[in-house]
């Protein structure tokens, strides 16, 4: 057993192997039941009990959609282009999967002698990773809705690539705000200087704002999820879709709100670090020894984070639960004409902040400045005369 | 001995085998019986028309190509963003590499700014609104019955 972990080490090959792993299945698992929490949020939100038949509290009901998607026939339209038609769903799941695997979702494990990190893969571009990944997103919306061959679904699919390049613009440039202040593109330096409760949000308001927002749309989520908005479009992208294709595409929305709310988490909400770690950890090793001391407070991180990633996904159903879908041209001008130029405003006073040498304060009273700014002009603003129905 | 790359290309190996292995799966199990109807475009249930290559409204087209512009933008803006805030940079310049940096990218994000201000102006980020139309209706029973209505109730 020992030569084996000292062989496992020198690899890491086998590690690295089994983390991917147990992250997808985590990945995978933690979709299927938002797909549940979803039913129950809706439920009680709407004050009735959600789905409750399938085991204790409706907690099979995953698991009985699972073996619809499976057992459901699967046809392909005679008009739609079979390739294309089959390859748009593989790659939405597949960028979606390949999205969580560069998180951090806890500091590392000491096993036999040697750190071993919870984080699939630990490239040092992991934010640029991401954003890479997220926008091919688009083509898997794209070629299905392409290779459908329905009105309704080419509809769906340029309206979801509008949207998802509109908004990946402001996103991009809320990043830029956070990599300013941290100087490094690894999401777990990023993290790391998070320690305690230095946590970005307190620095970056307006910037964890438009990179929700921002992900929201990303993610085809109420408020932004014209794409396969049913009142106008059928299904969207997706109409032609039945049995495991379907699922994927749906799949590969949960996993992306997964993914989304944990590297909003690395980002703004300090990853796996959380107040007092430090005493906590102290105790611990103190407790238990170093090794077994360590290993427990990474156990402790890994919940902080995940307690954090839950309640973002949470956070996106209790949104589409409340919000109502907005309209084409207010999505646009939401995009282009809010959050671009608020997210140009925020890197400047950021940059500004940053060298004045009082960088709270500085980011701070900057935004204070912008609100004042934008409420002057808003209160100036040219007024059309509004038309008076029925006059 | 992984590089950082080659872990990437491992996940992307499992993602796809995951992938395919589900896709088998299924595939196995489902019930093969396609017919000509199940195989028609749907189109609200009536047989469709015409092709469904229809022609889109062309802002789309805009929006792409304004986000082409200012993406390629953004590539330039993540390297500057990771140099920015460097210390050795800035005790080797006495501090003036923050100031200095921050000055030329200004200078470059007004210019995407001009861009964006242009297009705007331009009227290319304008969508198609929903016109609100006052009806010219006129009905043969007076505005003031109704009030006397609405007032009847108001009063129970």
């Amino acid at each position: 057993m020992n030569g084996f972990i000292q062989w496992a080490n020198e690899t890491m090959f086998l590690w690295k192997a089994l983390i991917i792993i147990v992250i997808f299945a985590i990945t995978l698992g933690i979709a299927a039941y938002s797909t549940w929490a979803e039913r129950k949020v809706a439920g009680y939100i709407q004050d009735r009990p959600g789905p409750n038949r399938a085991g204790w509290g409706g907690l099979l009901q995953p698991l009985a959609d699972a073996g619809k998607m499976f057992f459901k026939e699967d046809f392909i339209p005679a008009q739609a282009d079979k390739w294309l038609f089959i390859l748009g769903p593989c790659l939405s799941m597949l960028t979606a999967l390949m999205s969580s695997a560069v998180v951090p979702f806890g500091d590392a494990f000491i096993i036999g002698g040697k750190a071993v990190t919870v984080q699939a893969i630990e490239i040092n571009i992991g934010i640029l990773y991401v954003f890479g990944v997220v926008s091919l997103g688009v083509y898997g919306v794209m070629i299905g809705g392409w290779a459908s061959n329905n009105k309704f679904s080419l509809l769906g699919a340029i309206r979801a690539a509008s949207q998802n390049i509109s908004y990946e613009l402001a996103m991009g440039m809320s990043i830029i705000a956070i990599l300013m202040m941290t100087g490094s593109l690894s999401l777990r330096t990023i993290v790391e200087q998070q320690h305690g409760f230095n946590w970005n949000i307190f620095y970056q308001p307006l910037g964890c704002l438009i990179f929700i927002v921002c992900a929201f749309a990303e993610c085809n989520r109420t408020p932004f999820d014209l794409p396969e908005c049913e009142t106008e479009l059928v299904g969207g992208y997706h109409t032609e879709y039945s049995s495991m294709k379907l699922g994927f595409y749906l799949f590969a929305e949960y996993i992306n709100m997964f993914a989304s709310s944990a590297v909003t988490a690395c980002l703004f909400f300090g990853g796996y670090n959380y107040p007092g770690m430090d005493w906590v950890q102290a105790q611990l090793v103190g407790a238990f020894g170093q090794t077994v001391g360590q290993n427990i407070a990474t156990f402790i991180g890994i919940g902080s984070m995940f307690t954090k990633i839950l309640f973002g996904i949470f956070f996106f159903m209790w949104v589409r639960w409340t919000v109502p879908r907005f309209r084409y041209d207010q999505l646009m001008n939401l995009g282009w004409k809010g959050l671009i130029p608020l997210a140009v405003g925020n890197m400047i006073i950021t940059a500004v902040a940053m060298l004045s040498g009082y960088k709270l304060a500085g980011i701070w009273i900057g935004l204070a400045v912008l609100i004042l700014i934008i409420s002057i002009f808003w209160a100036l603003r040219p007024r059309k005369e509004a038309a008076v129905l029925g006059a | 001995m992984l590089s950082d790359f080659g872990i990437v290309l491992l996940a992307l190996i499992f993602a796809a085998v995951a992938l395919m292995l589900v896709f088998g799966i299924s595939w196995l199990l489902r019930p093969k019986k396609p017919t000509i109807e199940k195989l028609t475009t749907y189109e609200s249930g009536e047989d469709p028309i015409g092709n469904a290559n229809i022609r889109f409204n062309i802002r789309f087209y805009v929006v792409a190509l304004i986000f082409i512009l200012f993406d390629v933008e953004l590539v330039f803006l993540f390297p500057w963003a990771t140099v920015f805030g460097n210390k050795e940079f800035i005790e080797q310049t006495n501090g003036q590499w923050g100031w200095f940096t921050l000055v030329e990218m200004v200078i470059f994000i007004v210019v995407l700014a001009l861009g964006l201000a242009y297009v705007w102006a331009k009227g290319h980020l304008e969508w198609v609104k929903p016109e609100i139309k006052a009806s010219k209706f006129k009905g043969k029973v007076p505005m003031s019955m109704y009030e006397n209505v609405n007032k009847k109730y108001e009063e129970l």
